[in-house]
């Protein structure tokens, strides 16, 4: 029996960095190319000299497929294509091919930008390479060369993700990115046909959880926001890379709209209309409800959003502010953090997974005194609370 | 005598007419048969290719064939079957037959043999599984011929083996729908035959094409369907099916299991991959739950649908369902306890709610978690939150079904439920609403639960509401807290949707008299009243403190010392409410005042019910009037009739039996006194006067007799029979006044004509009612008839003048349940003094909204009429979508009526109103005479009036102010 090899290059007992290379009857496949959000240094990236040391990445990969845009999925692309050298196909869905250049060049403005760093890809690579990228449509199969082809399926997790399923002759494998089995506001569940592959390469950051309902976790989240609301504090919410205008955002909006929610709610980023305006776009890609009723009513139009500004973190009353990046390392959310952290009548609610290393992470295993740049202390009264959505 | 022969003449032509009508008929039938075979055989023989043959074929079967031709077109068709080189014409002369042999009256098995032979040299598939559809269609035309379907079944059988899935398909379906059910009748037949269909449909379980293994199980729900007792080894062949590939199959075979789930619930079956056994009910149970979560979410929803209806299933089992963290392979526990037990101790998977909870505390063995099965575990977990709605409906309903006939696993749903308060699905919202109502006498709701459903008062959906505050009426409340929150929030609700005042009054008025306990100690916040300062005296108007009233007086009247907490005013205010709103206040024992009521005991049963019996006393009264004299009896009725109105009006249960015999009366009146004039005496042209109150009576009476007849629900044939007697009573009346008032005959002769026409279709409508009318006018009538029928007009008429004098009131037996057909329109309101601006010309639509009542089929009958001032009236038909049914016997109409109209120089009021249409001929009284008479007199009768249709106005009438403006140029 012929083998299948697999090499992460990341995301094997990390998360992060999603990078995996799968050898399949002679077939070399690279799935995502994603970047760590705990590093600053070389780590961020996978590391691509374990192919490059035989000679250049086209000649060894028949091609590189994205699962969805988030950074940690998508994030080294240019570093990977345009600064390593890749000139082959890289394969991913309409929706993350319209919003990823989005998200990789607001990643290097916060990097290059704010931190000043060098040695980092400019816009123009990131338009370079995403001249590379071919967009597929789902239960689409693309014959990537005679042999190999490839067919993507739904996910669920964000706008346009992706599983992936990759075949070479009678082998094949399942590459599933992240999905979700639970339909939320917006997106539906991940579905996949019975295609019985050989391998099954699966995410599995929340494996050993069995959450509990998803209205027992809305109804959860709400809670705490009110009870908050109630007591005069400030609720800052981080928001996982960018993941557009989500699920937990749009029901405490529409949970405003009907409880009568006095505060404000402030979305940190620009993002929100560009995201509504995906979502429309991409309408088929969204769930039953959003589906059926996008004709009679614009879902995505929320009367109480407003855009936050820098100088409304110190305005006096309840608000509630969602801002990114959601691990808290670096950008408006950890600026607002700082603000915030020391009244024990605020709150922030981590939403998802948090990479080791970041403040995120440290907050939620339960560290109160953070060090900070230029070696503050920063005192952590505020509560946190953790809320897996995704 | 001339009149008289005349009119003999006049039936026996009818008849005759009648009969040469039949007998042109037959003979024009026997004249085409053989035209019309010898036609196609014509146009077969000439066809020259096969497309032409086709067409030739297809022309002939746009055309229906009489029963007696068949036969004959059959021939000719197997005739020019067996010529036929060219499959396709063989294939629709094989579909030719089996919808020859549909044909009613026509029985197939002369041409069976033909069309097994033709199977014999037959090599198309298509064609073959063509004609075994046509033997499935000879079948299922000879259900009583046993040895038929046994051949039948044996050429299914030789013809399995066909390389052709259709051809597999047919055969299938053919033993499924004609194998033998009975063990007896396979042992009489021979011994090929009486092979076990059931084994040799299992057999094509594991067919390589799924549609035949979808025919297969098709097939054998079939003989279920049948009767047949499937087999229990069939059983795991089925469970292996539900891993299938192919969704159909899958389907097919949810529903398998299901059935021998409900066939051997109690048998026991081991579980694979240990050595234990569980009850097959709950490992079918298990095996559907894990199908909720199947790709393919037709299958999810036939699954979420059947565990609806699994009641036997063990109920841990069940409990599993709502519970996604027993998943490590709970097969292998025994009891709940020792699961339980591993539950808590096992600690490997985390909520997620807290970070790090999961983080290994020690190395997990990988073989030791065993993810082979799901199993019940998380059902609904699962199917309430699916992709699809219609899979979280169907996942609502079955909760509904399991959690009414298990308490318990009621008590364990509520949490689900109540989240699905919060679905972005309206229909799906109403749904586990109305669900929860049909299980909240099993429930009793906390507070963080009450605050989620409470939440929902504020939808915007009218229907949502109302099916919250039904719900409300219904659920047990554990706090005052929660009585007060719910209060609060209904008081919200009045403030943001000023038209739920209704339904919030009777939601609180269920809620006051379910938790006196828990009100009484919030009654002084509530009325705000205060130790030692009086408080202001609240506005008496107020819908919301009317709210607050109702609730606390319901309350009071199981709470005997709460009373001693109201204020003065607080008294007043009861005794205007319960003046204002009897049917939301009840009467109550106040200390150191009177009775204000005689307050009822509700332990009373019916039939003692002082009010009841007053009913029937009354009208005992009435029918032993006979030996008053005139004046007597007239007054006796006026008494009555105004007692049983009055008594309508106190007793909201008996008003319908009120209303309805009080109409009886008042017709029976009517006709007393148009009959008791002393001038019917005089000669008829002089007494204009006269005649035009009995023409009006005769009109009246008419007009009550079809509300009887319509307007009531619960009105059975004895009632029907009275009110047909009554109608008749007045169209004698009528045809009296008419001809004393007519001169000549011709117009009188046809009156009589149709009168006693109408006598005779009674007669026959109500044959068997009969014999309890002794004594009464159609009796008399009845006896008469001979004579009737060979008398001049004029004598007829002296004849029903003398019978109608002479007959008895008749009894009016009442029934059981008598409910009145009641609208009521809640919007328009009628109040508002803006008028409804609009440019002529164009449309304006105008929200009603209305209650129905004891209304049967309201999409039908029920008509919204709007009356403009210029008298111009407008029926409007609403859509069948706009009724409601929020439960039994009532209904809601909530519709637009476009408004439109020319310029008008100022505001005017318009009228609107329900109606409610009848058509006689859909009487009750027809649906209701047994099958045979009814469809004698189908045949017999012309329908009586032709079908009389009309409309009664059953509401209120609305009025509403509007303008139409000239439009601006």
């Amino acid at each position: 029996m012929p083998e299948i090899k697999v090499t992460p290059l990341g995301a094997g007992q990390d998360v992060g960095r999603s990078c995996i290379l799968v050898s399949i009857a002679g077939k070399n496949v690279m799935l995502d190319c994603g970047m760590h959000m705990g590093y600053n240094d070389d780590r961020r990236f996978p590391d691509f000299s374990y192919i490059t040391q035989n000679g250049r990445l086209t000649d060894f990969l028949d091609c590189v497929i994205i699962s969805h845009f988030h950074l940690d999925h998508c994030g080294a692309l240019p570093y990977f294509s345009e600064m390593v050298g890749y000139d082959g196909p890289i394969y991913m869905t309409h929706p993350t091919k319209a919003i990823c250049p989005i998200l990789l060049e607001d990643y290097r403005k916060i990097t290059v930008d704010k931190k000043g760093e060098t040695n980092f890809f400019t816009s123009q690579m990131i338009k370079d390479c995403m001249k590379k990228v071919v967009a597929v449509h789902l239960h689409q199969t693309v014959q990537v060369d005679e042999e190999l082809e490839i067919k993507a399926y739904y996910a669920g997790h964000v706008l346009g993700a992706a599983m992936f399923q990759i075949k070479v002759g009678c082998e094949s494998v399942v590459y599933t990115g992240d999905y979700n089995m639970t339909p939320d506001r917006h997106l539906g569940a991940a579905w996949l046909d019975k295609c019985r592959p050989d391998l099954l390469i699966s995410e599995s950051t929340y494996a050993t959880t069995i959450r509990d309902s998803k209205r027992c976790r809305e109804r959860d989240f709400l809670k705490k926001v009110h009870e908050t609301v109630e007591r005069g504090g400030k609720v800052r919410k981080e928001r996982k890379e960018v993941k557009m205008l989500k699920n937990e955002e749009k029901q405490i909006v529409i949970n405003a709209e009907r409880m009568n929610l006095k505060a404000p709610i402030y979305f940190s980023t620009g993002l929100t209309e560009k995201a509504n305006h995906y979502y429309k776009l991409f309408i088929t890609w969204t769930n039953q409800k959003i589906r059926k009723t996008f004709v009679q009513r614009n879902m995505f139009e929320f009367k109480h959003i407003k855009a936050f500004d820098r100088a409304f973190a110190d305005n006096p009353g309840p608000m509630v502010v969602f801002a990114t990046p959601g691990m808290l390392h670096a950008g408006q959310s950890l600026q607002i953090f700082r603000k915030w952290a020391g009244n024990e009548k605020n709150m922030v609610i981590m939403p998802g997974y948090c990479v080791q290393g970041t403040v995120g992470h440290k907050i939620l295993s339960g560290q109160r005194k953070l060090e900070m740049e230029g070696r503050q202390i920063l005192e952590v009264k505020l509560q946190v609370e953790h809320m897996p959505f995704n | 005598m001339a009149a008289h022969l005349k009119k003999r003449v006049y039936e026996e032509f009818t008849k005759v007419v009648q009969q040469q009508h039949e007998d042109l008929s037959t003979k024009k039938l026997r004249l085409t048969k053989p035209s019309k075979s010898a036609a196609l055989h014509v146009d077969l023989c000439k066809a020259t290719s096969p497309a032409d043959a086709l067409q030739y074929l297809l022309q002939f079967a746009r055309k229906p064939v009489e029963v007696e031709s068949v036969e004959g077109v059959v021939r000719i068709l197997l005739e020019h079957y067996y010529k036929e080189n060219d499959a396709s014409v063989r294939l629709k002369i094989a579909s030719l037959l089996g919808l020859l042999s549909k044909t009613a009256g026509f029985s197939p098995d002369c041409i069976m043999d033909d069309a097994i032979n033709t199977l014999q040299n037959e090599k198309s598939h298509q064609v073959l599984a063509q004609l075994l559809d046509t033997l499935l269609v000879i079948g299922t035309k000879l259900p009583d011929n046993p040895s038929v379907r046994m051949r039948l079944v044996e050429v299914a059988c030789k013809h399995l083996t066909d390389s052709s899935h259709g051809v597999r398909n047919k055969c299938l379906q053919l033993i499924g729908c004609l194998g033998p059910v009975e063990k007896g009748v396979a042992k009489e037949a021979e011994s090929q035959a009486a092979r076990d269909v059931q084994k040799i449909i299992g057999d094509h379980f594991n067919d390589q094409d799924p549609r035949v293994r979808t025919a297969a199980i098709k097939a054998m729900l079939q003989l279920h369907e049948r009767g047949l007792k499937l087999q229990q080894a069939i059983y795991s062949q089925a469970c292996k099916l539900l891993a299938d590939d192919y969704e159909q199959v899958r389907s097919a075979a949810v529903q398998l299991i299901w059935v021998l789930s409900q066939l051997y619930p109690e048998s026991i079956v081991p579980i694979p991959s240990s050595n234990e056994e569980i009850r097959l009910v709950d490992d079918a149970f298990g095996k559907i739950c894990h199908m909720v979560s199947d790709g393919s979410w037709v299958v999810r929803v036939q699954a979420a649908k059947l565990l609806g209806s699994m009641q036997q299933v063990s109920s841990h089992f069940l409990e599993q369902t709502l519970d996604k963290k027993l998943m490590s392979d709970l097969r292998r526990k025994r009891t709940a306890h020792e699961r339980a037990k591993e539950l808590y101790s096992s600690g490997e998977f985390s909520s997620g709610r807290k970070w790090g909870d999961d983080a290994p505390k020690e190395e997990i063995d990988t073989g030791a978690v065993n993810l082979i099965e799901s199993g019940a575990c998380g059902a609904f977990v699962h199917g309430l939150e699916d992709e699809m709605y219609e899979v979280r409906i169907a996942a609502v309903e079955a909760l509904c079904m399991l959690a009414q006939s298990s308490p318990s696993f009621a008590e364990k749903c509520l949490d689900f439920l109540v989240d699905m308060f919060n679905d972005e699905i309206e229909e799906v919202r109403l749904q586990s609403i109305h669900t929860m109502r049909k299980i909240s006498n099993n429930i009793t709701l906390r507070e963080d639960q009450l605050d989620t459903v409470l939440a929902v008062l504020e939808d915007s959906s009218r229907d949502i509401r109302e099916a919250l505050h039904e719900l409300l009426c219904c659920t047990n409340v554990s706090t005052k807290e929660g009585i007060h929150l719910a209060l609060v929030e209904l008081l919200k609700n009045l403030t943001k949707y000023p038209t739920d005042r209704e339904s919030i009054w009777k939601c609180l008025k269920f809620l006051g008299s379910r938790h006196p306990t828990l009100v009484l100690p919030l009654v002084p916040e509530l009325l705000s009243t205060h130790p030692f300062f009086d408080t202001p005296e609240p506005d008496m108007d107020d819908p919301a403190y009317i709210a607050v009233l109702v609730l606390i007086f319901n309350a009071a009247k199981s709470c005997p010392t709460m009373p001693a907490l109201f204020s003065d005013h607080t008294f007043r205010h009861y005794a205007y409410l319960r003046d204002s709103l009897s049917h939301l206040v009840p009467p109550l024992r106040l200390p150191g005042r009177k009775l204000v009521s005689s307050a009822v005991s509700p332990s009373i049963t019916p039939h003692e019910d002082p009010s009841q019996q007053f009913l029937h006393q009354s009208l005992e009264r009435v029918y032993n009037f006979q030996h008053l004299d005139p004046q007597g009896i007239q007054e006796l009725l006026e008494f009555t009739i105004r007692d049983l109105q009055r008594l309508g009006e106190l007793q909201s249960e008996l008003a319908g039996m009120a209303d309805f015999t009080a109409t009886y009366l008042q017709c029976q009146l009517l006709l007393f006194k148009a009959l008791q004039e002393k001038l019917w005496n005089v000669a008829a042209p002089l007494y204009l006067k006269q005649n035009a109150l009995a023409s009006a009576a005769a009109k009246q009476i008419l007009e009550e007799t079809y509300k009887m007849e319509f307007m009531y629900s619960g009105v059975e044939s004895r009632q029907v029979v009275i009110i047909h007697h009554m109608r008749l009573q007045a169209k004698a009346l009528q045809l009296i006044v008419t001809a004393r008032t007519t001169r000549g005959v011709e117009p009188l002769f046809g009156m009589c004509e149709k009168f006693l026409q109408e006598v005779d279709s009674f007669q026959r409508c109500f044959i068997s009612e009969l014999p309890h009318m002794q004594g009464s006018f159609v009796d008399k009538l009845l006896d008469l008839m001979p004579r009737l029928v060979t008398s001049k007009p004029s004598e007829v008429v002296k004849i029903l003048q003398t019978t109608l004098r002479q007959s008895t009131f008749l009894h009016l037996p009442l029934p059981e349940q008598l409910h009145r057909a009641t609208a009521n329109i809640i919007e328009p309101t009628g109040e508002s003094d803006n008028p409804l601006r609009f440019t002529s010309g164009l449309v304006v639509a105008l929200d009603v909204d209305a209650t129905l009542e004891h209304v049967q089929d309201p999409q039908g009958t029920v008509k919204v009429q709007v009356l403009y001032p210029d008298g111009q009236a407008q029926l409007i038909h609403p859509k069948p979508a706009d009724f409601r049914n929020p439960g039994p016997g009532r209904h809601r109409l909530i519709t637009q009526v476009y408004l439109s109209h020319t310029a008008w120089t100022e505001p005017c009021q318009i009228e609107v109103r329900l109606l409610l249409a009848y058509n006689s001929n859909r009487s009750k009284a027809s649906t209701r005479v047994p099958k045979s008479t009814w469809s004698e007199s189908l045949e017999a009768l012309p329908p009586p009036e032709n079908g009389i249709e009309g409309t009664i106005p059953f509401s209120k009438p609305v009025k509403v102010y509007i303008m139409p403006k000239p439009a601006r140029r």
